[in-house]
């Protein structure tokens, strides 16, 4: 009698994965080469198809110079800020579910998410204090890129974008500041616009667009909300495309010294 | 008529006076030996590089089905000799041949594929052993099966001489790299997050201005600065120029090198203005109390928040 062995859950399992992995639906949504139809297997062929066969390569090569990846050499300060902007766009549409922005509406907004909201409090800190680290990261980085002279030729116009990036990240810290309206926003934003009135010429014109009156007001919140949700995000990740395009076809990371 | 090996050291020599870099000017005069070479142990045979050479052409690629594509060269009688001659590649598959039915060459259309026209009983070419037995003084060169797909100028071709480098894959090296650093601030944010909540004061009220009042820290410097100079010099003049110093960094810099050691100079002007910059900040943030007044943080208080 031929022993036909009951098949584990295990192997079950296992079978059905290989059918998946065979189906037309899995073929579709994985290129030839991927790792995820083909396996990994640790092969110099495999290592470059990790990267070539996946979104990946829109942001990496598949190999780079190798006293590139020395951390004594970029601190990974540009992966830090964009991965710290990931994790403010996730944190920041978090706090949009909870979020109105009008004038009556916002402070118990505020309220309600430190008290009611599932992690609530736990996001807005992140959202905050990641924000507050990605101005520092943005900084240092731009201090990193001067000292490795990384801003020479050819990567003249990337420093530019960079330093569009260092102030769109100050304008996206500083929209979202008025946000959570109390008197700390409120203030810090007053002082720092006012600075801005001192504008030769077209002064009191900025800042009556960017306030929407003379003064802040519901109209400023509303504003200033979209520049900080819509706006200012849409315009930083053009920058930030090009900023990487830029990277890889000015010859990858600079150097060595 | 010049030995190879003459050729070989002429060719090396032209190419050195053309300015061409030593790898290029090795291969050019490589190229030209072989040429040579083909040309003293076979002078009946044009270069097979130049003019057709069906004979010379070996099945290189086995039963693969490029290897059908014996694609007769396509020069022209009126090319100029420096035409780029390619070994059978995979493209080659999609250029088969009609040498077969005797009809002269031309490039790949579909419906030329079927495989009646692949020549598969050619009896491969003597040329190799005739080589090797006719040249025993030469250098031994490995036959290679070269074959001429298009004639393409030279101007047309982007050399890149770029130096090799020595590289690594980025995945595993660079990724594995990036996840740690992302796990890191992602753990320290964590950590932070739960441990120090983000302020909230009382609601807005535009009847009571509180003192002091600071800009967010990043502009704390300038609202420093406005203690000092006038506010068109401290609000727009300041950061314009600065911002528009920035944008012109890399065409007021002219100087190439990155060395630390060779530019002195913009890394001192930086870290001026880096350490000026902070400097006010922290000024700004610690010790400034009630109406912007000098105070010390650890007499007066601190009077800041992020």
């Amino acid at each position: 009698m031929v022993k036909t062995a009951k098949r584990s859950p295990r192997e079950k399992l296992l079978e059905r994965l290989d059918q998946v992995q065979k189906g037309q639906v899995w073929r579709a949504m994985f290129r030839p080469g991927s790792i995820f139809r083909a396996g990994y297997a640790d092969s110099p062929r495999n290592r470059a198809y990790v990267v070539m066969n996946s979104l990946l390569y829109h942001l990496h090569p598949v190999k780079v110079k190798r006293h590139g990846i020395k951390l004594s050499y970029t601190l990974c300060l540009g992966g830090m800020s964009f991965f710290l902007f990931i994790l403010l766009t996730i944190t920041g549409i978090y706090l949009m579910f909870f979020y109105r922005p009008s004038v009556e509406a916002v402070y118990s907004d505020m309220i309600r998410l430190h008290t009611q909201v599932s992690f609530g409090l736990l996001v807005r800190n992140l959202h905050r204090w990641g924000a507050h680290l990605m101005v520092i990261t943005v900084f240092l980085h731009m201090a990193r890129v001067f000292y490795t002279g990384a801003y020479k030729p050819p990567r003249e116009f990337n420093w530019i974008v960079g330093i569009v990036l260092l102030l769109l990240t100050l304008l996206l810290a500083f929209t979202g500041y008025l946000l959570p309206w109390d008197q700390l926003a409120v203030w810090a934003v007053t002082v720092g616009t006012e600075m801005m009135k001192n504008s030769p010429v077209i002064g009191q014109q900025v800042q009556f667009a960017l306030l929407g009156g003379p003064v802040i007001g519901p109209e400023t919140l509303l504003r200033w909300y979209t520049l900080h949700v819509l706006f200012l995000p849409f315009i930083i990740v053009i920058f930030i495309s090009v900023h990487f395009w830029r990277v890889r076809k000015d010859g990858g990371i600079s150097g060595p010294l | 008529m010049p030995t190879p090996d003459e050729v070989y050291e002429q060719i090396l020599k032209e190419e050195s006076d053309k300015g061409s870099s030593p790898a290029v000017a090795q291969g050019r005069a490589k190229a030209a030996r072989v040429r040579a070479q083909r040309g003293s142990t076979n002078p009946n045979k044009p270069d097979p590089s130049t003019a057709p050479a069906p004979d010379n052409v070996r099945e290189a690629l086995g039963g693969a089905p490029a290897a059908e594509a014996q694609t007769q060269p396509q020069a022209e009688a009126g090319e100029q000799p420096k035409a780029a001659a390619s070994e059978p590649s995979d493209r080659a598959a999609s250029e088969p041949s009609d040498r077969a039915a005797g009809e002269k060459p031309k490039v790949a259309a579909a419906t030329s594929r079927p495989a009646a026209s692949r020549p598969a009983a050619r009896p491969s070419s003597p040329a190799p052993t005739k080589k090797a037995v006719g040249n025993g003084a030469g250098p031994a060169v490995p036959e290679r099966v070269q074959r001429l797909l298009a004639v393409v100028k030279p101007e047309a071709i982007q050399k890149v001489e770029r130096q090799p480098m020595d590289r690594v894959n980025v995945w595993p090296h660079l990724m594995a790299a990036e996840f740690v650093s992302l796990l890191v601030v992602m753990a320290l944010l964590t950590f932070f997050s739960l441990g120090v909540d983000a302020p909230l004061r009382e609601l807005a009220n535009f009847n009571q201005t509180p003192n002091p009042s600071k800009a967010p820290w990043y502009f704390l410097g300038l609202q420093e600065l406005l203690r000092y100079f006038h506010p068109q010099v401290a609000g727009v003049t300041i950061p314009n120029v600065l911002i528009l110093t920035a944008f012109a960094a890399p065409f007021i810099d002219r100087n190439p090198s990155t060395r630390p050691d060779d530019r002195k100079l913009a890394i001192v002007l930086f870290t001026f203005f880096m350490l000026a910059f902070a400097g006010l900040s922290i000024i700004g943030m610690f010790f400034r109390g009630p109406g912007f007044n000098f105070v010390f943080p650890w007499e007066g208080g601190i009077f800041f928040e992020l």
